[in-house]
């Protein structure tokens, strides 16, 4: 056997969800690749563009209702009535958005930027783009292009890559 | 842990090659881990080298967003320092352990 060690190349990551905490997972593993040296491509698509558009990037909420994984401040669960309350899912995803910060997370625009800084490229979905009636303007200026699936998997090749979907 | 002899001076290296103790490091040190990372040390270099052992010093986490906002370089400049590794180079060539964040 082999003992040679082939690490990794390329990382593609798909981001299609807009909550906090997935749209961070995709920005975290993005950001870590391009920190380890390896290619990124990072495309975002359906809810998942919320993490690219201007407006929505930096209010991300995480879901108050239907997470099971949800606690109070001190470890106690979160009723799913209490979540549904109005300004409850502002509150405290604001709230998670400042314990993020304090770990030195930047917030999402910030997060981008660093991303392409280090030579990562983001990407938007095509068919999501249009569906949300959204225009290259309204996106972050992170964003290289509006791409179709297609393509995103032509710059997917190499045989040390992986595709990550979060 | 194994000791090594980098640049004439046998220190103590951890698996992946970080100093384990930072007052084993010197200039010289610094350089000959860079050359083996494939990095020619420039001024700008040592004063990101500085901050990251200051800081070490001070245990306070590092992270690139971090050494981005110390004044010295921006994320930009401190990948175009370090290529492929900001801070996981940055810190070999600093003598401090091996950064443990994930940003």
């Amino acid at each position: 056997m082999s003992t040679e060690k082939k690490p990794l190349e390329k990382v593609c990551l798909i981001c299609a969800k807009g909550s906090l905490e997935d749209v961070y997972a995709s920005l975290v593993m993005a950001n870590g690749a391009v920190m380890e040296g390896i290619e990124t491509k990072l495309f975002f698509t359906f809810f998942g563009l919320d993490g690219i558009t201007k407006k929505a990037m930096n209010h991300l909420h995480t879901a108050t209702t239907g997470n099971p994984a949800m606690r109070m401040p001190g470890g106690l669960p979160f009723p799913t009535m209490l979540g549904g309350l109005p300004g409850v899912e502002s509150a405290v995803s604001s709230m998670m958005r400042k314990q993020m910060e304090a770990l030195d997370m930047p917030p999402v625009d910030e997060f981008l930027e660093m991303i392409t800084a280090g030579g990562g490229e983001i990407f938007a979905c095509k068919l999501a783009v249009d569906m949300f009636k959204l225009e290259k303007e309204d996106l972050s200026d992170e964003v290289s292009d509006i791409i179709t699936i297609g393509e995103f998997y032509e710059m997917c090749d190499g045989d040390r890559t992986q595709i990550i979907f979060t | 842990m194994s000791v090594k002899t980098i640049a004439g001076v046998a220190v103590n290296v951890s698996e992946d090659g970080y100093l384990e103790d930072m007052t084993q490091w010197n200039e010289e040190i610094a350089k000959e881990i860079a050359k083996e990372i494939g990095i020619e040390l420039t001024p700008k270099h040592f004063e990101v080298i500085k901050y990251l052992r200051e800081k070490t010093e001070a245990k306070e986490a590092l992270t690139i967003r971090k050494v981005g906002k110390s004044g010295i370089v921006d994320i930009k400049e401190l990948y175009k320092l370090f290529p492929k590794g900001p801070l996981k180079f940055s810190s070999k060539i600093a003598g401090i352990p091996k950064p443990t964040s994930c940003i």
